[in-house]
């Protein structure tokens, strides 16, 4: 893969993810009360555990989007806090909301999202093949495609910007059947291809079988369940 | 240990007491001295009185507005993020806008009985009326929602586009006047006053202001411990949340 | 930074191509706006007199409208967080969306003025014609600003629709002033010369340059919370 940033090739860090003993608050409530986790270069993780256990903030702090009351946590090397453009840029999040401009086509918002950091249009071409949406899909406006289609949009447009590490939040909600099959293809691909990618899901038996290690998440904290220690 | 806490979480100190008490012998010889002491104005005749907290009004209310701005100013500039600075420029604002009602009051009161007429579109006029609803909407933001410290820089940099937009209103509602002399009455009502008046005009301003430092130091407190009860709440569902995952 | 910008803006004037918002809607809204003006002020002479005040009056309720439509597609499906999460420049986010903003404005301004010459009989020689493109641009730009930086404070807050307003109407009032008047010259309304104009030209120039300079720096910490 040739978009790996600058930082990860010179190897100047341990882990692409590396979260210690942090603590966030939103409101008076410490979502995250003292979650420590590593995650490498082309792991799948998954995250699961109940509502409220603080999987989409333990996202939101790798994206440098919650702020970090104690402990730290750094990206590709980048520290969350201090670094925080930095790792915005080598960061994608998709939660509820993918981030899309529904008047527009599946290649307009590839495009869009490409040119938030000069992509060509050889890169763009790329990352819509690689979220199969090539052909006659391109040209569609956002608001006429499938939950599907539309996730797949949202992740083409991380590849468009040059995301290395992934973070995706129910990725599965709302996909049917063929929409959820296409998506893991597509993610196991850009996985092996040296993209890092953490999910957030209550679906055990699908993310579970996407995922190269299952971690759960229990009361803001981190708890191994396979694959080694957290 | 227990007296200690307790004296932490109220507002009043031995100063501000102090303060206190100052601050109310002062209105009681600003009331004496405004309604009964000093004579009633040649022209204006007794509407005069309503000078001696009109005045002082005004002037707390734009003090206070200058507070909030530096105060915001010194919460963006300095490293700390102290929110004690912002606190300072929430409480300010607050006391801020009560007073400029109350001048806004007194004031057309006083424009009726002196000019017959409530509300004159003068520049200092309305631009005291744009003040009052910039800040009403500063207050609006300050009850967003979120963290203190997005609280905080929200309405700072909010408080300081205040300070720019006052000017420009002020100076273009001036120019627009110049040309509309027959709206502006506002400069032809002299008021004569003699030493007695111009004392206790004087002390109205003095009294005031004791009067919005002790608010100020009250309600900086106030707004302190509400954000303390946050913080407080924080440790102890800290500690829950622990002992919850090592159950589970 | 002004590939950002023009990333930006591009895509809002594509997304206003395809959904024609403020074309069918705002646009028809503003001039609805003059024409119930003519029903209440009912009177000619009258008009004629306020036709440049009711002209920038109908701009400045349209703004509410196209500031919150302008965010209103950013915030829908999380484009806005999205923008923010990706680390894209919100000092070129500003610049951008007040350029979309400012385009469509100009847009709106001319559809106004000329419905004032038809609606209210207004009159503009070439030399007042000058005048008014160039207090349109100066306008336009002071509002743009200002409504961007103000939209994104607003943006995604609960009770955004009643708190921009709030906001917004007591800051551009400058712009009304200086508009009104430096219109009033170019229609020659009150036998007002057009040379009369020209002064409060300064009083917009100063707005749009202290709320774009102000906007493209207080932009960043407003939204990134």
């Amino acid at each position: 893969m040739t978009d790996v940033p600058a930082e990860l090739r010179s190897g100047r860090f341990d882990h692409v993810v590396d979260v210690r003993d942090v603590v966030v608050v939103l409101g008076a409530f410490p979502a995250l009360a003292g979650a420590s986790l590593t995650v490498d270069r082309g792991e799948i993780v998954l995250l699961s555990g109940p509502n409220g256990a603080g999987k989409t903030t333990l996202l939101r702090a790798c994206a440098g989007l919650v702020p970090i009351e104690r402990g730290r946590a750094s990206v590709l090397g980048l520290d969350v806090s201090t670094e925080r453009d930095a790792v915005r840029r080598h960061v994608g999040l998709i939660g509820h909301h993918n981030g899309l401009y529904s008047d527009l086509s599946v290649a307009e918002n590839v495009r869009f999202w490409g040119s938030t950091v000069g992509a060509s249009s050889a890169e763009i071409a790329t990352a819509m093949q690689r979220m199969g949406l090539d052909g006659r899909l391109s040209d569609l406006p956002v608001a006429r495609l499938s939950a599907g289609q539309r996730r797949r949009t949202a992740l083409a447009s991380l590849v468009a910007r040059r995301a290395s590490l992934w973070l995706l939040d129910e990725p599965h909600a709302g996909l049917d059947a063929e929409g959820r099959d296409e998506l893991d293809s597509v993610l196991r691909a850009a996985a092996a291809a040296g993209a890092t990618i953490m999910v957030a899901s209550h679906e055990l038996e699908r993310a579970g079988s996407l995922a190269t290690r299952h971690v759960r998440v229990v009361a803001g904290q981190v708890v191994p369940v396979s694959g080694g220690a957290a | 240990m227990t007296t200690r806490v307790a004296r932490d979480r109220v507002t009043g100190t031995p100063f501000t007491r102090g303060l206190g008490i100052v601050t109310i012998a002062g209105i009681v010889w600003l009331v004496i001295f405004g309604l009964f002491v000093t004579p009633a104005d040649v022209n204006q005749g007794e509407t005069v009185r309503i000078m001696y907290a009109h005045v002082p009004g005004a002037w707390l209310a734009y003090l206070a507005f200058i507070v909030t701005a530096l105060s915001s100013a010194m919460y963006l500039w300095r490293r700390t993020r102290s929110l004690t600075w912002d606190r300072i420029a929430g409480a300010s604002a607050e006391i801020g806008v009560l007073f400029m009602g109350i001048s806004l009051v007194t004031g057309s009161l006083w424009g009726r009985l002196t000019w017959g007429t409530f509300w004159t579109w003068d520049a200092r006029l309305t631009t005291t009326a744009f003040l009052f609803v910039t800040y009403i909407g500063y207050l609006a933001v300050r009850n967003l929602g979120g963290t203190h410290h997005q609280r905080a820089r929200r309405s700072a940099v909010l408080a300081l586009l205040a300070v720019l937009e006052i000017p420009l209103v002020h100076f273009s509602v001036e120019i627009w006047n110049s040309l509309h002399q027959e709206a502006s009455v506002a400069g032809n009502t002299d008021v004569t006053m003699d030493g007695l008046m111009l004392f206790t005009l004087f002390l109205g301003v003095i009294v005031f202001t004791l009067m919005y430092v002790w608010m100020l130091l009250h309600r900086q407190r106030a707004l302190t411990l509400e954000d303390m009860l946050d913080d407080t709440g924080l440790d102890r569902a800290l500690a829950a949340r622990r002992t919850e995952a090592g159950v589970s | 930074m002004l590939r950002t910008a023009k990333t930006i803006a591009a895509k809002d004037l594509r997304i206003e191509l395809r959904s024609r918002v403020i074309a069918n809607q705002v646009i028809p809204f503003a001039a609805l706006v003059m024409i119930l003006f003519a029903f209440a002020l009912d009177s000619d002479a009258v008009l004629e007199r306020v036709a440049p005040g009711l002209v920038w009056l109908a701009t400045i309720f349209s703004v509410l409208f196209i500031v919150a439509r302008s965010f209103a597609l950013e915030t829908t499906d999380g484009a806005l967080e999205a923008l923010r999460a990706a680390g894209v420049d919100p000092m070129g986010i500003f610049l951008g969306k007040t350029l979309a903003l400012a385009t469509q404005l100009i847009a709106l301004e001319a559809v106004l003025v000329g419905a004032s010459v038809v609606l209210y009989r207004a009159d503009v020689s070439a030399s007042g014609g000058v005048l008014l493109v160039t207090t349109a641009i100066l306008a336009t730009v002071g509002l743009a600003s200002v409504g961007t930086l103000y939209g994104g404070l607003a943006a995604g807050a609960k009770g955004r629709e009643t708190l921009l307003p709030l906001l917004l109407l007591p800051v551009v009032a400058p712009v009304l002033i200086g508009a009104t008047r430096a219109t009033e010259s170019a229609f020659g309304t009150n036998g007002i010369d057009v040379s009369e104009g020209w002064p409060w030209l300064g009083l917009l120039a100063v707005f749009a340059v202290l709320f774009s300079v102000v906007g493209a720096v207080a932009f960043g910490p407003l939204v990134d919370d």
